[in-house]
């Protein structure tokens, strides 16, 4: 059930891009350069929002963009579908919807996110400092039971609050393009919110450190990590988040990602580990 | 742990980028300059969008004078003689989205001149500060 609808949203991405890949929607960026859609549904990496915004418009321009991403774990996968709207390449509207899926113990936890990301300096690729974003993800949960048993301060909805800078260097590493991310922010999610916000062991915001470093080996494949540092509001001894990923640009109106996650202790359940596979397209 | 393999990573990947020659010589000099700048030229005759920035211009000038500021950018034994960057864009208004269009077209014309993609990237990084220069002007 869970692949046949990753599947049907992939052909629905597919075709849109198709259909709108002749109009003059945004085109205004180096190819790669535009970056992906992260598992809240902000223009990022995989897991880190990047500053960069989710299409490839310019200045001029104004991109619509769709994500579907499946994490699938030892005892858990989360399933991600978000669209995002980036506005002049300055504003970016998104929403995402996860469901997070308990393989183990049956049942799953659905939340929604939205977000909101202004970028406040520069070009990603061509000013002499890195481009700068500020970006809110208001969350909101769906299924509270889980958040509620394990013991967290609030089960409704939190808000985290990110800064964060990205820089594409050309040419940079043996002729290869580079590129990296450094994220600050300041969240009281547990589990991206999945387990509520707050709990007994802290219930104050607190800043986390996010960050992605990858190159790009041709105009079309990108290989990278990212970390994510991660608060342990419940004391249940949640981990920073790794991963590794291969991402293929065919042309700018799809990505595909392909990622090794490493996502340590989650609710009690040690070393989940798994696949990432994402796909974004910009519908417009 | 994982934050420290990170950092080695980055840091292992920053520090293999050495190179002696100049990307001019890379490329393999004058010739291969030459033949970028026109098959350039050719992409631009291609794109009714930039076309339009090049109405009344005097081609083999453009050729010329960008030959010369390749060679000199990318460490090559010449001088640019022409006008500023801003003098020969003002008035142009080139929006970022046509700047970068044309970025494109240049990456074309050295697909076509099989300039390695490395190289590729070492030429734009040698003229992408002349991007503000350009824009809105």
């Amino acid at each position: 059930m869970v692949r046949l609808n990753l599947l049907r949203i992939t052909s629905i991405v597919l075709c849109m891009s198709v259909t709108f890949s002749s109009a003059h929607a945004g085109e205004g960026k180096l190819i790669g350069t535009a970056g992906l859609v992260q598992i809240e549904g902000t223009g990022g990496g995989g897991i880190v929002p990047w500053a960069t915004l989710s299409g490839y418009d310019s200045r001029d321009e104004i991109s619509i963009s769709a994500v579907s991403t499946q994490v699938d774990i030892d005892d858990y996968r989360l399933n991600v579908l978000g669209v995002s709207a980036s506005f002049y390449d300055r504003i970016e509207i998104s929403a995402a919807h996860h469901r997070f899926d308990l393989k183990t113990l049956g049942g799953d936890i659905k939340q929604n996110v939205f977000g909101v990301k202004y970028r406040l300096y520069g070009d990603v690729v061509y000013s002499d400092w890195p481009q700068i974003s500020a970006g809110l993800q208001h969350k909101r949960l769906e299924d509270k039971t889980i958040a509620q048993l394990l013991g967290a301060d609030s089960v409704s909805s939190g808000t985290d609050f990110y800064l964060a800078a990205t820089k594409v260097h050309l040419g940079a590493i043996g002729g290869y393009n580079a590129v990296w991310n450094v994220t600050a922010r300041a969240t009281r999610a547990n589990e991206l919110g999945l387990l509520g916000f707050g709990g007994a062991r802290n219930d104050d915001y607190e800043v986390m450190l996010e960050a992605s470093a990858g190159v790009l080996l041709s105009r079309h494949v990108a290989v990278g990590m990212e970390y994510r540092q991660k608060p342990d509001n419940l004391g249940l001894g949640e981990d920073d988040w790794v991963d590794f990923f291969v991402t293929y640009i065919p042309n700018k109106h799809f990505a595909l990602t392909l990622a090794w996650a490493e996502l340590g202790s989650i609710a009690g359940a040690e070393d989940q580990n798994g696949l990432y596979l994402s796909i974004n397209g910009q519908l417009w | 742990m994982r934050i420290l393999s990170f950092i080695l990573l980055v840091a292992l990947m920053s520090g293999c980028a050495l190179n002696q020659t100049t990307v001019f010589e890379q490329l393999g000099g004058h010739s291969k300059v030459n033949e970028i700048v026109e098959n350039f030229v050719i992409e631009i005759e291609r794109d009714p969008v930039i076309l339009a920035y090049f109405e009344g211009a005097n081609i083999d000038r453009f050729v010329t004078k960008l030959s010369e500021q390749i060679c000199q950018r990318t460490g090559g034994p010449c001088e640019y003689t022409g006008d500023t960057m801003e003098q020969v864009h003002a008035g142009m208004n080139i929006t970022e989205a046509d700047f970068n269009r044309t970025v494109d077209l240049l990456i074309n014309a050295m697909n076509r001149a099989d300039v390695p993609h490395t190289l590729q990237n070492q030429v734009l990084n040698a003229l992408a500060p002349t991007r503000k220069e350009m824009l809105y002007l």
